[in-house]
This record gives C-alpha cells, sequence and structure tokens, in this order.
C-alpha cells in the first residue's frame, strides 16, 4: 500500500515534470492556473466525501492570494516558499475558527453558508479602497530561495512548483483518505445517524475536512497569485467558487489524480470556447457541463474505478 | 417619526419586489427538490419578454387603452412560463430528480450559463425599454416624498401572488395533493398522484412566478444582459432566511431583509452591502434550516 | 498504481493536444491585433459593443484605404491590412490573463487593444511587460496603472478618470452654479468609489464652502434605487452627483426622474452621455453631463478642423448601426489611430517593414496625433499615458428633430483638467490642481 503509493507518486510527478519540456508557454500558464486551482478543489473533494459540498471555498482562494500578496507588498517578501507558508497559516488559523461552526450544517445549508461567508470577504475587500477595491492589487514575481529567474524560467519554475505541491497535496489527502477518519467521512455520506450510533464523530471528521480544505485553498491561492501576478475580490465571488465545485463534480470523490486533470480539462474547454466563440462562450460552457453530468454522474474517477471494480 | 415612515415604505416596497421574485424559487425547492440557480434568468427573460410584448402593444395602437399594458406583462410571463418551464423540465430537469441536491445545483447553474447567450442571440445586447407602466399610476406623495403609483402596485402583485400561491397549497385539492407530493412523493405516486405531472405544473408556477418578477421589474430599468445574476443570490438569502421550501418564510425573509436595507441605507449607507448576510447568518445561527424549515424525519 | 497509469494516459493526451493546436505564424502583409472588450454582460452594451462596432467600422474604411481624411488616407496600418482576433473581456480578471497570454503566444497577435475594466487593466500591464508585448488600454479609467507601476510595453490612449470629475467641478464654476451641498449616488465598486473621491476633491478645491452629504453606494448592478432615491430626496442637496453607467445609470434615471429628483437637485453625470441614444427623451433636459473626453454629441457640436474626421467616421458608424456615436466607439478610434500612426511611423524608421513589440514600442513613446475626439497626447508617465481635452455640456431636448442635443457645452484643454508630468492625481486635486494651464 504505502510503497505504491510512493511509487504512483512518483509517477505522477515525473508525468508532470515532463510537461515541463513538452508544453508551449501559454499551455504551461494554462496548466500551473488549473493545477493551483485543482488543489482548491482538492479540498472540496475532501469535503465531498463527508457527504459536504462548499460554495465558499474562494473565501480560501482568496484570503491566501491577498496575504501573499499583503504580505509581499509591504513587507517586500518574495520568497515563494515563505509565501505559500504564511498565507496557508492565515487560512489554517480562520479554517479552525469556522469549522467547528460549520461542521453542524449539512447539504445545501453548509453550502450556502458558506458562500454566505466568502461573500462577506468579497464585499469587505470590494469596499477596502485602500487595498485596491474591486480593481484589486498587483504582486511582483515570486523568487525561489534568492534565485529570481524570469521569462520562460520563471514559469517553469512556477510549473514545476505547483507540480511538486500537487503530489505531496494528492498524496497526504490519499493517506487521509484511507485513513480511519476519512473512512468515517465515506460512511457518513451514506449514513450518518448509523456512523454516530456506532460512536464515532462526524462532526469532529467534518471539521478535519473542513480545515484541510482551508489550507489546500490557501496554498491554491497563493500559487494562483503568485502565476497571475494580480488578485481581486472576484476570487472570493460565487462564481469561482462554483467553478471549483464543478471541476469537484467533473472529477468525482474517489480518485485524487481525476481532480488535477478535471480542472486542466475545464480550464482547456473555457479557453478554447472563449476564443472560438467569443460570443457565446458561455453557451459552450453550459453544454459541456451538462453533458459531463449526464455522461458521467459520478465523475471522472468513477471511469477508473469502475473498470477496476473497486468501491472505495 | 418622518424617518421611520420613510424607512418602512421603502422598505416594503422592496420587500414585495423580493418576494415575488423569491416565492417562485421557495415552491420549486420545495416540490421538485431543485435550488435553481436559473431563476435568475427566468427572471430576466420575463423582463425581456414583457418589454417586447409591451413595446408591440404600444406599437399597435395601444396608446388609445394604456391600461392594456399591465395585461401585456402579466401575459409576458404566462408566455414564459408556458414556453421555457416545460422545455426545461421536460427536456432537462426531470432525469435528475432524486439525486444530489448539490449535483442539482450544478445542473442549473449549467442551464444558467446556457439562458446568459440564448438571451443574447434572441435580444441581442440593447437595451429594451417599457416605461410606459411605470409612470400610468401617477404619484403618491408621502410626507415630504413623492413615490410613484406603480411601487404601490407591485406591493399589491405581491400581496395577491403571496395569498394566491397560500390559497391553492392549502384551500384546494390540487394543492393537497401538491403538498402531499412534498411530503413524500413515493407515497403519493402509490396513490395514484400523478407526480410527474405536479412536478412539471410546480416547475411552470416557478417559471412564472420568475418570470413575473421580471416583468414587474422590466418597467422601472432598462432591460439589459446580465440583469439576473444579481437577483440569484437575494432570492437565495431570502429563501434560506425564511426555510427552504416556504411560502410564509419567504414573505418573512423578504420584510426582513426589505426593512434592513431601508433602514441600512438611511442610516448607515456603508453598511447595505453586509444587510443581507447579516441578517442571514443571525437567523441561520439560531435556526440553521431557516425560520419556517419542515421537520424531516431522519432515517436511519 | 494503475488509476495514476490510467489518469497518466488521459493526461499525456492533454498535453499532445495543447501541444499541436499552435496556429500559423502571422504573415507580414497582415497586421493581426487582439480586441478584448465587453461582449458580454453589463458592459457590453454600454462599452464593449459599441467600442467593437466602431472599430470594425473604422477598420473596414482603412483596409479599403483612402476613405479617411489627411494623415490617414494609406491603406490599413503602414500598407498591410489588418485582421482583429475578437476576445469577451467578461469574466474576471484572471480569465483575462489567461486570454492574454494565450491571444500572445498561441494567437500570436501583433499588437493588442482592449480592457474596459480598470481591474483589467491594471493585471494585463505587468504581464504584457513579463511577455515584452506591445498593449494598448483603450478604455479602462483608474489612474492607478502608470502612478504605482511603469511599463515599457503598456501604452494607454485615453486620458484616466480624474479628468472626468474635474471638469465637472470646472464647469459648475464656469456657469457660475451655485453649490450650497452636494450628494452622490456611485456604484459600489473601484470606479464609483474613485470618481466620487476625485468628485469630492475637486469640490473641496472650487466650491470649499458647499457641505458634503450623504454619499450612497448601491451595489453594481442593483436595478433597483428606491430606498436611495427616497435617502436623496430627503437630503435636498442642490446637487446629485454620478457615475453610473449603462443598465445601472438608465434605472437610475428612469425612477429618480419619475420622483422628481431632477427638480429637487441638479443631477451632474460624470459619464452620462452614453444612455442618450437609449433613453432619448426620457432623459430630462437641464441635466450637465460628461462623455470622459470629448466625444460623441460634444465632438459632433465642436466642429473645427477635426470636422471632417469626426463626421466622416460618424456618418459611417451611424449607416452602419442605426444609432450616434456615443464615448465608447470614439476611445477605439483614438486608440487604433494612435495605433496606425505608431505603425507607420516605426515603419517610416526601420525601413518599411512590419514592426516589433520594441520598435512599436519606441514609436508610441509621447506620440501625439489627432482623432474625433481632439488631440490626444502620449504625456504622462514618460509618454505612456495619454491625455485629451474634455467637454462637459447640458441636455435639452429638440422636439422638432425628435433628437437630444448638448448646449452650454464648455471644453476644457487637456493640461486645465489633467495633473502634470510627476504628480499623482490624488496629489493634484489635493493641493489645489498646481500647474492646471485653462485658457
Amino acid at each position: 500500500m504505502t510503497r505504491s503509493l510512493t511509487l504512483s507518486a512518483a509517477a505522477a510527478f515525473v508525468l508532470l515534470a515532463l510537461g515541463a519540456l513538452v508544453l508551449p508557454d501559454w499551455a504551461m500558464f494554462l496548466f500551473a492556473m488549473a493545477l493551483a486551482k485543482g488543489l482548491v478543489c482538492l479540498g472540496i473533494v475532501g469535503m465531498m466525501r463527508g457527504g459536504l459540498v462548499s460554495f465558499g471555498q474562494g473565501l480560501y482562494y482568496c484570503l491566501g492570494a491577498y496575504t501573499a500578496t499583503l504580505v509581499a507588498n509591504t513587507f517586500g517578501v518574495s520568497d515563494i516558499f515563505l509565501l505559500t507558508v504564511l498565507s496557508t497559516g492565515v487560512c489554517l488559523a480562520v479554517g479552525l475558527a469556522f469549522g467547528p461552526l460549520l461542521a453542524s450544517y449539512r447539504g445545501i445549508f453548509f453550502a450556502m453558508l458558506s458562500l454566505a461567508l466568502s461573500m462577506v470577504l468579497y464585499g469587505s475587500l470590494s469596499k477596502m479602497s485602500f487595498i485596491g477595491g474591486t480593481d484589486g492589487l498587483n504582486i511582483a514575481a515570486p523568487t525561489f530561495l534568492g534565485w529570481a529567474p524570469e521569462g520562460r524560467a520563471l514559469q517553469t519554475a512556477l510549473y514545476l512548483y505547483v507540480a511538486v505541491m500537487v503530489v505531496i497535496a494528492g498524496t497526504l489527502m490519499r493517506i487521509y483518505f484511507d485513513s480511519e477518519q476519512g473512512l468515517i467521512a465515506l460512511a457518513a455520506r451514506d449514513n450518518e445517524l448509523r456512523v454516530e450510533y456506532l460512536g464515532a464523530s462526524v462532526r469532529n471528521v467534518n471539521t478535519y475536512s473542513y480545515v484541510f480544505g482551508a489550507v489546500l485553498g490557501g496554498i491554491g491561492g497563493t500559487i494562483a497569485v503568485l502565476a497571475l501576478g494580480h488578485v481581486d475580490p472576484e476570487f472570493a465571488f460565487w462564481t469561482t467558487s462554483g467553478e471549483f465545485v464543478f471541476v469537484a463534480i467533473l472529477a468525482g470523490y474517489l480518485s485524487v489524480p481525476s481532480v488535477f486533470v478535471a480542472a486542466i480539462i475545464l480550464e482547456m474547454v473555457r479557453s478554447f470556447s472563449n476564443l472560438y466563440f467569443p460570443n457565446t462562450w458561455q453557451l459552450a460552457l453550459g453544454i459541456f457541463l451538462l453533458i459531463v453530468i449526464v455522461v458521467l454522474p459520478d465523475g471522472l474517477g468513477s471511469l477508473v474505478r469502475r473498470r477496476k471494480g473497486d468501491a472505495t | 417619526m418622518d424617518l421611520v415612515a420613510t424607512i418602512l415604505v421603502d422598505g416594503l416596497i422592496y420587500a414585495g419586489w423580493l418576494f415575488i421574485v423569491s416565492v417562485g424559487l421557495t415552491l420549486v425547492f420545495g416540490v421538485l427538490n431543485i435550488l435553481n440557480i436559473a431563476h435568475g434568468s427566468l427572471y430576466a427573460i420575463g423582463a425581456y419578454a414583457s418589454a417586447t410584448l409591451v413595446g408591440i402593444y404600444f406599437a399597435n395602437g395601444g396608446d388609445a387603452i394604456p391600461w392594456g399594458s399591465y395585461a401585456a406583462l402579466i401575459l409576458a410571463a404566462v408566455l414564459v412560463a408556458l414556453v421555457v418551464g416545460p422545455i426545461l423540465e421536460r427536456g432537462l430537469l426531470r432525469f435528475f430528480y432524486g439525486r444530489d441536491e448539490v449535483l442539482n445545483v450544478l445542473v442549473t447553474y449549467a442551464v444558467f450559463l446556457i439562458l446568459e447567450d440564448v438571451m443574447k442571440l434572441i435580444w441581442g445586447v440593447n437595451p429594451y425599454f417599457v416605461y410606459e407602466p411605470y409612470t400610468l399610476l401617477g404619484d403618491v406623495e408621502i410626507g415630504p416624498l413623492f413615490y410613484v403609483g406603480y411601487d404601490f402596485a407591485v406591493i399589491a402583485a405581491a400581496i395577491i401572488v403571496g395569498l394566491g400561491v397560500w390559497l391553492t397549497l392549502n384551500r384546494t385539492r390540487m394543492g393537497k395533493v401538491v403538498l402531499a407530493v412534498i411530503h413524500d412523493s413515493e407515497m403519493s405516486q402509490t396513490m395514484g398522484v400523478n407526480v410527474p405531472r405536479i412536478y412539471l405544473g410546480a416547475f411552470m408556477a416557478g417559471t412564472f412566478l420568475a418570470a413575473l418578477g421580471g416583468a414587474l421589474t422590466a418597467p422601472m430599468i432598462s432591460v439589459t444582459p446580465g440583469l439576473g445574476v444579481n437577483v440569484i443570490i437575494v432570492a437565495f438569502a431570502v429563501v434560506i432566511i425564511g426555510g427552504l421550501g416556504s411560502v410564509p418564510g419567504a414573505a418573512i425573509g423578504a420584510l426582513m431583509v426589505g426593512i434592513s436595507r431601508a433602514a441600512s441605507v438611511h442610516l448607515l449607507p456603508e453598511a447595505e452591502l453586509f444587510i443581507i448576510y447579516f441578517v442571514m447568518a443571525v437567523v441561520l445561527m439560531f435556526r440553521p434550516e431557516g425560520l419556517f424549515a419542515k421537520t424531516q424525519a431522519r432515517k436511519i | 498504481m494503475t488509476t495514476k497509469t490510467k489518469i497518466g494516459g488521459a493526461f499525456a493526451a492533454l498535453t499532445l493536444a495543447a501541444g499541436l493546436a499552435t496556429p500559423a505564424a502571422a504573415q507580414d502583409d497582415t497586421f493581426k491585433i487582439g480586441v478584448i472588450t465587453f461582449l458580454s454582460g453589463q458592459a457590453a452594451e454600454s462599452f464593449g459593443v459599441p467600442a467593437l462596432n466602431g472599430g470594425k467600422v473604422l477598420i473596414d474604411m482603412l483596409n479599403q484605404g483612402g476613405q479617411l481624411p489627411a494623415p490617414y488616407t494609406q491603406k490599413g496600418f503602414g500598407g498591410m491590412t489588418i485582421e482583429v482576433v475578437e476576445v469577451d473581456e467578461a469574466g474576471g480578471a484572471t480569465k483575462q490573463v489567461q486570454e492574454f497570454r494565450n491571444l500572445v503566444q498561441r494567437e500570436e497577435v501583433d499588437a493588442v487593444v482592449g480592457y474596459v475594466s480598470s481591474g483589467n487593466c491594471l493585471a494585463i500591464a505587468p504581464v504584457a511587460d513579463e511577455l515584452k508585448a506591445f498593449t494598448i488600454l483603450y478604455d479602462c479609467g483608474t489612474p492607478r496603472v502608470f502612478e504605482t507601476g511603469s511599463f515599457d510595453y503598456v501604452f494607454r490612449t485615453a486620458a484616466h478618470a480624474t479628468m472626468d470629475n474635474v471638469s465637472l467641478a470646472r464647469y459648475l464654476k464656469a456657469r457660475d452654479f451655485p453649490v450650497e451641498s452636494f450628494a452622490g449616488l456611485n456604484q459600489d465598486y473601484a470606479w464609483g468609489q474613485d470618481s466620487w473621491a476625485d468628485f469630492k476633491g475637486s469640490m473641496a478645491q472650487i466650491y470649499p464652502d458647499a457641505e458634503e452629504k450623504t454619499a450612497l453606494f448601491p451595489k453594481f448592478g442593483a436595478g433597483q434605487y428606491g430606498t436611495e432615491i427616497s435617502a436623496l430626496l430627503r437630503e435636498r442637496a442642490s446637487l446629485v452627483h454620478s457615475s453610473n453607467w449603462g443598465g445601472d445609470l438608465q434605472g437610475f434615471l428612469l425612477q429618480a426622474t419619475a420622483r422628481g429628483l431632477h427638480e429637487r437637485s441638479q443631477l451632474v453625470l460624470a459619464a452620462g452621455d452614453h444612455v442618450i441614444p437609449q433613453l432619448q427623451d426620457k432623459m430630462p433636459d437641464g441635466i450637465f453631463l460628461g462623455a470622459r473626453g470629448v466625444n460623441g454629441l460634444a465632438a459632433k457640436a465642436r466642429g473645427g478642423e477635426l470636422a471632417e474626421l469626426t463626421d466622416t467616421l460618424w456618418n459611417a458608424y451611424e449607416a452602419e448601426y442605426e444609432a450616434f456615436p456615443v464615448q465608447a466607439p470614439f476611445r477605439m478610434w483614438q486608440a487604433l489611430l494612435g495605433l496606425k500612426t505608431a505603425v507607420e511611423k516605426a515603419m517610416a524608421e526601420n525601413g518599411g517593414k512590419k514592426p516589433n513589440d520594441e520598435e512599436l514600442a519606441a514609436a508610441m513613446e509621447g506620440l501625439a496625433w489627432d482623432a474625433p475626439s481632439g488631440r490626444i497626447e502620449m504625456a504622462l508617465a514618460g509618454g505612456h499615458q495619454a491625455i485629451q481635452p474634455n467637454a462637459i455640456g447640458t441636455t435639452k431636448w429638440n422636439e422638432a428633430e425628435g433628437r437630444m442635443e448638448l448646449v452650454d457645452v464648455e471644453y476644457f484643454a487637456a493640461r486645465c483638467v489633467n495633473p502634470p508630468e510627476g504628480t499623482t492625481s490624488q496629489e493634484w486635486l489635493a493641493a489645489g490642481f498646481p500647474g492646471a494651464q485653462c485658457d
């Protein structure tokens, strides 16, 4: 088990790293963004395993991005590792504050309450004209332990950084999913009451999943803002969160790598439909969404799992 | 004193509008168990349809009897319900009954995206205006302020809609069948209720109410693309505050949001943006499923 | 393990697909520009689509050649045919940065002309510099783009928004309008907040005794202004300022005039001209409004040396789209004519080859050219930010001809309402407009 997990993690990294060699510039950027967003979506998938779907993951995506930007602009910090650690810490703290509160809500109420939280952040940031209001802020390109690359080297470094993060986060989440707590979450998805009667605390498990989601959201937001160079309150808007949920549904809760594949697919579909149907790209995206939901109700992950005949 | 009266009047006008746009949402959720993001698009389609119909009405000699434009507004909402309702429900939503709530939210999100562009293909990006019905009812002077008579017509429409929906559900045979389906659709089916037909009817009613909201709003705004986006979030908040699926809940939710928003604009304009979430958070803190949520049996 | 390899296969296929989808490089006899503006959402109707339509009219005329008066007689850009790739600006800054990279790296456009939203402009500028891609910001208003950053490849061919509100205050003074107090209703996002701050700052200098009353910021796209109008009616301020645009402005005007707000307070609109074609006689008489430059009706009323250029484009636009051009097409025209001037200047210097991004940027820096909206000078931010003249007028419905006119128009020289080089707009306002050259 552990050995095969290590092997697959290594294989995933090699595969991702190969991308740095073959991808053209624009695609490398697109992949880096997709993987960063994929990290946020991985957090939602973690909650989905327990039957909860957060429609407000933009909260942590935005919080992470703003923390990194404000720290970078105020204290002149540009090191990507330090920025990631700091903004993840802030998201962890906020996640710990809200997690226990939200853990007692279920279904559509959990979704809507988490959405309301992220909309409050959106509203507050929009009002703060001293940090740019709705126009947002720019952030300079990151450095890597003192190394300050430019051009293609910068893109490659960012891409590899997000690839490493993806592999680490993916492996850790897999371990969590297969742990006792992770399996309790999966059981609670089927029937919460039964799990409670068996003596496990669904509330605690939901809190853990929520906090992990917050941390992953913060990492994703930090990397996204460093790649984009710009953050604005739109990061916390409900449509942003809706997109994360879409990726999570497209991926399904069964497999970790499928989250990132789903994120890349969505970015590609959006990019090309925007170019080829500039007037009807929303129509194209909507139809794509419907097709996915109809054809793959359990997500991409179910394709692989079904063939393996394995139920987890 | 005069300020309190102003806040109440402004709050009631806004609440009336809020109630019309959110009652359809809560009805559809109650019966079909689908939280319809495309509700905002149906609202926008209603606005476009009424702008078009009223425009046609006045282009064909409607000036002689301008009151007829109110009939055109309502007819527009009926047409939207008859055309768009069945297409969406029979053509798409019925395949998703009984599925995960959140998945259904995404299905309607896709519908929302599609309808945004479809509206653009049909009506273009240029704005439509139908201000005639807005000024037809004259002014009303309350204290130092003038209000437009139409604003009070919207309140009246909200009361009629609310009573109509409530009476239909609670005082007619058909309404009781709908309540039975809401309570347990499987059991109703075995008792001989034509559940698919109830679903279709409820969705068409919800579509009518969304479109009516848009049709009644059209005279006071310019009907442009992107109209529906802003409606969705406020309607959601009202419905969540009142309890999903509850008609009286939507009324109370609309009143709470309407009056607190008016108070905020007059007294503390900086807080206006947050007031709706604030009310929602406070209500959910004490009533996690909203004010009028029905208690559900837990299945072990 | 199998999971990983299966998904890995899908991943590899995607990679391959991405690698294959590269277009043929642009040719030397065409000049390919990416045009990004709103094709959906609220800004489509007011700014995006009129600007794109105006751009199409101009590009068609240029591609035919000889349709415009001198100095714009040469075909296309320096003889090259202009080719356009359209992109929708809706969807937020994240999406726009991605699309910008795609335009430059995948579509290999020769220049990018775009962006109405200030947030998008701020986000795009550093990326354009990173990719060394020649970019014209044609519309967005925030002064922050060049006041908080400097970019080698980015140019803004329209004046920033400070001008709009300084001009309003100067107009009030020029017309001797008595102001005891003023209130505001602006959209709750950076544009509305900044406009109100600029207006407040200008009033503090020009009308130091006027009292500032309530400042309302309804949500963007709110649609319903009943409560806000009640609050404004109660305030009885001499002035109500609004920088609202599009549907938000139309809705506000319809509801405010139905309740007599315009009779109780003078309405002043920073960017109001563009709703005239839609509102027609529903726009009340006697409103003071600007067009973010000498655009639309103010340009038509100006006449003078630029009348031939203005009328040629005006008539072509009106013939094609059955509405007169408002501010958005004028800003697109000044951007494209500036680009044409820069391309031709660069070609004169490099011996007639198609200019690369560096040559274009060198040619554009500090450039000045004539557009229907007046003389555009790249005078600020080291030659990267334009200044242009402005005009404010009063609405008056011409019953006989069934069209809106702008009367009592005051024209302001570019250096009268724009800060001088080296001063940020906020400093300039706070210091009482030092160095302003008004004649």
